[in-house]
């Protein structure tokens, strides 16, 4: 079963990838990043099963990291609303040039 | 491995992968953000599965609790519910491109996960009490980091507040609307 749980994290950071590629709403973008970090502990979990219990350890820590990054990150974005009353980030562009 | 453990595991791991294609290609934030919900719920029973009881449960607690009520919250509070306000997915061309590189990023991980890394067999002794070998681990090995998290969420709480809070943002919409907009810059530039 671990190589099948290597096998859904692969195909579901894949799919993470593909939207923040296509979605131009910021918090969609978001939530793609948040895909992705749970297909990373999804291989955790399963390399856990194999190496030991120190990859649930890491997964307790990237959930943190996320909670954090969430927390942060949509305070950014309300901001970021406030002043351009869009969170379309393709006129996000002010660092541009 | 029994047939019916084996059922379950690929039927929670395609409704995550089925799920979190629904995610990526739902206009609606709204939408988006329930099928994610979906795809969190189907990993904490790979988790549980794969024997991190603990690691499921926090992720329903944490992950499609706390944090996607943050996300759909944000949403409502900004009213983006509306799908047709926004054409946020891209271009034809630019959707092909990303599918693209999403396949071969998916070909790349799957030819590396299946071939270098040696799948050993899995620990046989799984451990009557879930928590404790975590808590071991956790509270022995690597009590700095956890002890350097608590410092972590201070930072991003403080982080949240300060740049949420309105009054910084009214100043910065005042100086914008009395000074030089994005837009007239770049005018005054192609001009000169």
């Amino acid at each position: 079963m671990i190589a099948e749980a290597l096998f859904f994290s692969g195909i579901l950071f894949a799919i993470g990838v593909i939207g923040v590629l296509t979605r131009r709403n910021a918090i969609i973008v978001f939530m793609c990043v948040e895909l992705m970090l749970n297909a990373v502990n999804l291989s955790f979990v399963a390399f856990s099963r194999m190496h030991g219990v120190a990859g649930q350890t890491f997964v307790v820590f990237v959930m943190t990291v996320a909670a954090a990054e969430a927390a942060v990150g949509l305070a950014i974005i309300i901001a970021v609303f406030r002043h351009r009353q869009t969170v379309n980030l393709d006129r996000l562009d002010l660092l541009k040039g | 491995m029994p047939l019916f453990y084996s059922f379950h595991f690929y039927l929670f791991g395609l409704i995550a992968v089925a799920s979190a294609i629904a995610f990526v290609t739902r206009r609606s934030p709204v939408a988006a953000a329930l099928w994610l919900v979906i795809t969190m719920f189907a990993l904490a029973a790979l988790y549980v599965m794969l024997d991190a009881h603990f690691i499921g449960v926090i992720q329903v607690l944490v992950y499609a609790g706390a944090i996607m009520v943050v996300f759909l919250f944000v949403v409502m509070l900004l009213n983006l519910g509306q799908p047709t306000e926004l054409a946020d997915v891209r271009s034809r061309r630019g959707r092909l491109a990303a599918g693209a590189i999403g396949v071969a990023l998916a070909a790349q991980l799957l030819t590396v996960l299946r071939g270098r890394i040696p799948v050993l067999p899995p620990d046989p002794v799984v451990p009557a009490n879930a928590i404790a070998p975590v808590a071991e681990n956790l509270f022995t090995d690597n009590l700095l980091a956890f002890e350097i998290t608590s410092i972590l969420l201070l930072v991003a709480i403080v982080g949240a507040v300060v740049l949420a809070k309105p009054g910084r943002a009214r100043e910065d919409a005042s100086v914008v609307a009395g000074g030089v907009p994005g837009e007239s810059r770049r005018g005054r530039e192609a001009g000169a």
